[in-house]
């Protein structure tokens, strides 16, 4: 489409390139860590080696004798200002909510957890001298298995809470026993959940920098709107006096979701020297202070009838909170709790949800949040029931999915999907996948014994995205609303400016909002700019999560427009002495209805307001506009994935042959950008299921603590995705779209792990636990043999993990009794 | 502390590091070259790759000290005249960047693939770039972005006199600012 100054072109829909890209790819980049001030110092933090132990004594003295050393402070020397660490979401009205101090005073209950600091003219002085610090601790026992965790008499993470467990959370809708006790079959399973590291490329960092009694703090964050109230909060700082701004910020997945202990500390440490302050983690030190994902152990039970029909839906879970609750820590399962029905019809649903404490790092929103958990438990267990029906897993979805033509409909958890065309997506995704094809080959492998197996792979999945009608989360017992805020400002020369509370951190917001605003005005997309990130720029907004941006922010921006384009209706008419009623506003330009006459421009009126010589009585000299939106629903985008997957039974090796995504995110602004998310958002879904684990040894030492031991997935080892959509609007914003940021990684997960165990199940499999590496794949096949177990004999491998302990080992491992086998690690 | 001499972007430094001080750390915090981030401590990222003697590398894995009288490249030194260079250009027009921070090292590894292998296959491009991690693209559109970028310098390398032809012919009026003059890769 060419355009023209008389016709803009038509932005919705059009794969525009970039406005970010110029400085990504020229290194004029703004990340926290590039940014310096005069006199800034450097900030190191020592960090506890043991998971838990009473701090007998911390001396810092030492330290402050050398080279470059400005100060050193333990945690006792803020123990008086430094406040806990906010939990907004307390999910129940009886939960444990232990307190949570930025730096540890008395205990620590996780390795990596900040107990001293160093303040240095450079980087390199602060490390050296966290050196010369000295610790003494009092060990006490760690707290690593959650179900131990809640047995009698178990040693406790927080002594004076008396348990280990924080909150019971329960749901439960229609008569579940009567489903049940009626159902022909219920299957059962159990799914472990592993704990992830979200690793976003840039590692956090913070600067904060006094001016006074006021600070401003930049931080690699998701969210300053929320990191300036609850650094208020928790400080006493006034929130006026705190500005907060996310710069260039690398990547954030749910990770920088998060109020941490180094940015209060940051800002403590610039009151109290009065001087600027920096610190960046290192990637290790992020990968064991960092919050994790997942971490949930799913037992799920399924009752249907003979013919496929599902009659009910029972969920347990026990998650993971880790050693205290962060900002939204208990909130994720819960999340979850409404996504474990999906897209199925059934009578009765009933869902309990218990938080546990453990001494490890605590969990929190990671890509998708509670809600790839629940997908994954789901689209499992329905292959297993298929399974046990001898019914095609696509058949029995197809019998129990929410037809196209009954939506809206309100599901047994209590949501209500506004629309959605589950045949349309999945009809598409079979065309592309060849699925007839690949059971074919499926067939002859499986007849011939082929030590290569093919499996075939589904994930029919929605998700509850676009956080959040500020109702529901209210009735959720989280602390804040979910809206947006937008502002748009027509500047004299026509030139637009947007201010968006929305943050990205590599969306592509400035780029999309850009494109919504020159539909809207009918201006030049170059000529708009979009603001963010800067709480005394843009001063309200609740960021960037929960795939919200575009539904609720874009919605915002929307809103403002038809405000701005209001307004300059009234200056219109006034100039060109039409009434309002007979003007109509397109391309920019408003005309008088059924004239060829003359048109007066959003710039001319712009101009206009501004010069203010000619304005009606009682019109201000302005045509800004602000909006603030609270959406009604929450978005459902949905879609069907498909994945083959070629297993090697004799080295237990996975591979990827083709893996198909088609995605229904409602209307689209840019398709490079949605393909891009769902490529992205397949990545790591992929790597739940096949490569990332964060594993703990016996003591509560994170043993995959760099990115040489824990595995992010190069791009050796994905696949080409092929990617398509279909449409099916939204009802509920005037955009008609849906959210795209967590989709891919929600579906991807279970449609890999259902293609191994596809390809597997001939041969006894009926799961493999994730990740799903050639030993864990090994070892299911050889426990399903007939003559596995090394002839009857428990061995273990040298190289398990410990949550691995109690299976059996590869070809070639030491056998019990070695000096580095599995035992080291049960002590 | 030891006496360097280096040439960084067509300029030459002559400085005094501490000899334990890493490349990437002098890059940054002497020379102000923040165009290259930190992405790991154990050399597995490749975010700080650059170009040491045309040849990529990582720069969190090299000292100072050691590139005494070696020319360095940064991605802050890749654009001549105000064009980006090819690589630059494909990882634009191919989406091939969310975040940003892995683009750097990226772009400079991918600049000596292309010197090695300068018609890679998808798999070649997807073992020669195994050494530089992304956490947004899930390496799709970077993949892309490699073939499209070898093919432009393929066909500059035949016709030195003509530049390719942006792929975004229609409405692409938002070239960066800087690379305005830019319609044709150089």
């Amino acid at each position: 489409m060419t355009a023209t100054p008389d016709t803009p072109s038509v932005q919705l829909g059009q794969a525009r390139l970039r406005k970010e890209d110029a400085r990504l790819v020229t290194g004029q980049t703004s990340w926290t860590d590039n940014l310096t001030q005069p006199g800034l110092l450097h900030v190191a933090f020592l960090r506890s080696p043991v998971a838990h132990a009473r701090i007998t004594g911390v001396d810092v003295s030492a330290a402050l004798e050398l080279p470059g050393v400005v100060a050193a402070f333990s945690g006792a020397d803020f123990a008086a200002e430094q406040g806990s660490l906010p939990c907004a979401w307390p999910v129940t009205a009886d939960i444990v909510l232990p307190d949570h101090p930025p730096m540890a005073v008395e205990e620590v209950r996780y390795v990596g957890e900040a107990v001293a600091c160093v303040v240095a003219r450079d980087s390199y002085a602060a490390a050296d001298a966290l050196e010369a610090i000295e610790i003494d601790f009092e060990a006490l026992p760690p707290v690593l298995d959650m179900e131990a965790a809640l047995a009698e008499g178990a040693d406790l993470v927080h002594a004076s809470k008396g348990t280990n467990k924080s909150f019971l959370w329960p749901f439960e809708a229609g008569d579940v026993g009567a489903a049940f006790d009626g159902a022909d079959t219920v299957v059962t399973r159990r799914y472990r959940q592993q704990r992830l590291i979200p690793a976003a490329m840039e590692p956090r960092s913070v600067l904060c920098k006094p001016d006074g009694d006021s600070y401003t703090l930049w931080s690699a964050t998701q969210i300053p709107h929320i990191l300036r109230l609850m650094l208020a909060m928790t400080t006493g700082i006034p929130e006026h006096k705190i500005q907060v701004i996310a710069p260039d910020v690398g990547g954030g997945f749910g990770s920088k979701l998060q109020v941490t202990a180094e940015e209060v500390l940051a800002l403590l440490l610039a009151k109290r020297l009065g001087k600027p302050v920096k610190w960046t983690e290192a990637r290790s030190e992020g990968f064991q202070t960092t919050h994790h994902g997942r971490d949930q152990i799913q037992d799920i039970a399924i009752a249907a009838d003979s013919d496929g029909r599902i009659r009910g839906l029972k969920v347990d879970l026990l998650a993971d909170m880790g050693a205290y609750l962060m900002l939204v820590t208990p909130g994720v399962p819960i999340l979850g709790a409404f996504m474990f029905p999906a897209i199925y019809k059934m009578d009765a649903y009933a869902f309990n949800c218990t938080g546990v404490f453990t001494t490890k790092v605590p969990t929190d929103a990671y890509r998708g949040a509670g809600r790839p958990e629940a997908t994954f438990a789901i689209e499992r267990i329905l292959d297993e029931l298929a399974a046990e029906l001898g019914m095609d897993p696509m058949e029995l979805r197809r019998r129990n999915w929410i037809r196209h033509e009954e939506f809206p409909y309100t599901t047994i958890a209590g949501l209500t999907y506004d629309s959605g065309n589950y045949e349309a997506a999945t009809d598409r995704a079979y065309e592309l996948f060849g699925y007839d094809a690949l059971r074919a080959e499926q067939a002859k492998r499986r007849e011939s014994g082929d030590p290569v197996q093919l499996g075939i792979g589904i994930s029919t999945f929605t998700e509850m995205c676009g956080l959040a009608p500020s109702r529901v989360l209210g009735s959720l017992s989280y602390g804040a609303g979910g809206w947006e805020h937008a502002s748009v400002r027509m500047l004299p020369t026509g030139k637009v400016e947007v201010v968006t509370g929305a943050t990205p951190h590599g969306q592509g917001h400035d780029t999309a909002w850009s494109q919504i605003v020159a539909d809207q005005l009918g201006v030049p997309f170059e000529d708009v700019q979009v603001l963010h990130g800067d709480t005394r720029v843009s001063p309200k907004g609740m960021d960037t999560y929960g795939s919200r941006s575009l539904v609720v922010g874009g919605t915002a921006v929307v809103h403002a427009c038809e405000k701005v384009v209001q307004k300059a209706k009234v200056l219109a008419a006034h100039m060109m002495e039409a009434a309002e009623d007979d003007l109509e506003f397109s391309g920019g330009r408003f005309t008088v209805r059924g004239s060829a006459g003359p048109a007066a421009t959003i710039q001319e009126l712009a101009l206009a307001a501004f010069a203010a010589h000619d304005l009606p009585d009682g019109v201000e000299a302005s045509l800004d506009a602000d909006s603030t939106y609270d959406p009604d629903n929450f978005s459902y985008p949905h879609g069907t994935h498909l994945c083959a997957a070629e297993v090697d039974t004799e080295t237990g090796a996975v591979t990827l042959r083709s893996y198909v995504a088609v995605d229904d995110v409602g209307t689209v602004v840019n398709p490079l950008l949605v393909e891009g998310q769902v490529h992205g958002g397949l990545a790591q879904g992929i790597a739940q299921a096949l490569f990332e684990e964060a594993v703990h040894d016996a003591e509560g030492n994170l043993v995959t603590s760099t990115m040489a031991d824990y595995l992010l997935p190069s791009a050796a080892d994905l696949p080409e995705f092929t990617t398509d959509r279909t449409v099916t609007p939204s009802t509920t914003n005037p955009l008609g779209t849906k959210g795209v940021g967590e989709a891919g990684t929600i579906a991807s997960t279970p449609a890999v792990v259902n293609a191994i165990v596809d390809a597997l199940r001939p041969l006894g499999v009926d799961d493999v636990r994730m990740p799903c590496t050639p030993e864990r794949v090994w070892r299911a096949l050889h426990e399903a043999r007939p003559n596995g177990g090394e002839n009857g004999r428990e061995v273990r491998s040298a190289t398990s993990l410990a949550a691995d302990s109690a299976d059996t080992a590869p070809p070639g491992a030491r056998v019990d009794g070695g000096p580095d086998d599995g035992e080291g690690a049960r002590r | 502390m030891p006496q360097i001499r280096v040439t960084v972007d067509g300029v030459r430094y002559d400085d005094q590091v501490e000899a334990r001080r890493l490349l990437v750390h002098y890059l940054r915090e002497q020379l102000g070259k923040v165009g290259t981030p930190v992405g790991c401590d154990t050399t597995n990222c490749g975010a700080c790759t650059v170009l040491l003697d045309g040849l990529s590398a990582k720069s969190c894995s090299v000292l100072a000290v050691q590139t005494d009288g070696h020319d360095i490249t940064t991605v802050e030194g890749l654009a001549t005249d105000g064009q980006w260079h090819p690589v630059q250009r494909a990882f634009h027009e191919n989406h091939a960047l969310q975040c940003g921070y892995c683009t750097p090292g990226m772009i400079m590894a991918t600049i000596d693939l292309i010197r090695e292998n300068p018609d890679p296959t998808d798999a070649e491009i997807r073992e020669g770039i195994e050494g530089n991690l992304c956490r947004c693209t899930g390496y799709a559109n970077i993949v892309r972005a490699v073939r499209s970028a070898a093919a432009a310098m393929r066909a500059e390398t035949a016709a030195p006199a003509h530049g390719g032809v942006p792929r975004q012919a229609d409405a692409e009026p938002a070239a960066p600012a800087h690379a305005a003059s830019g319609g044709a890769a150089s």
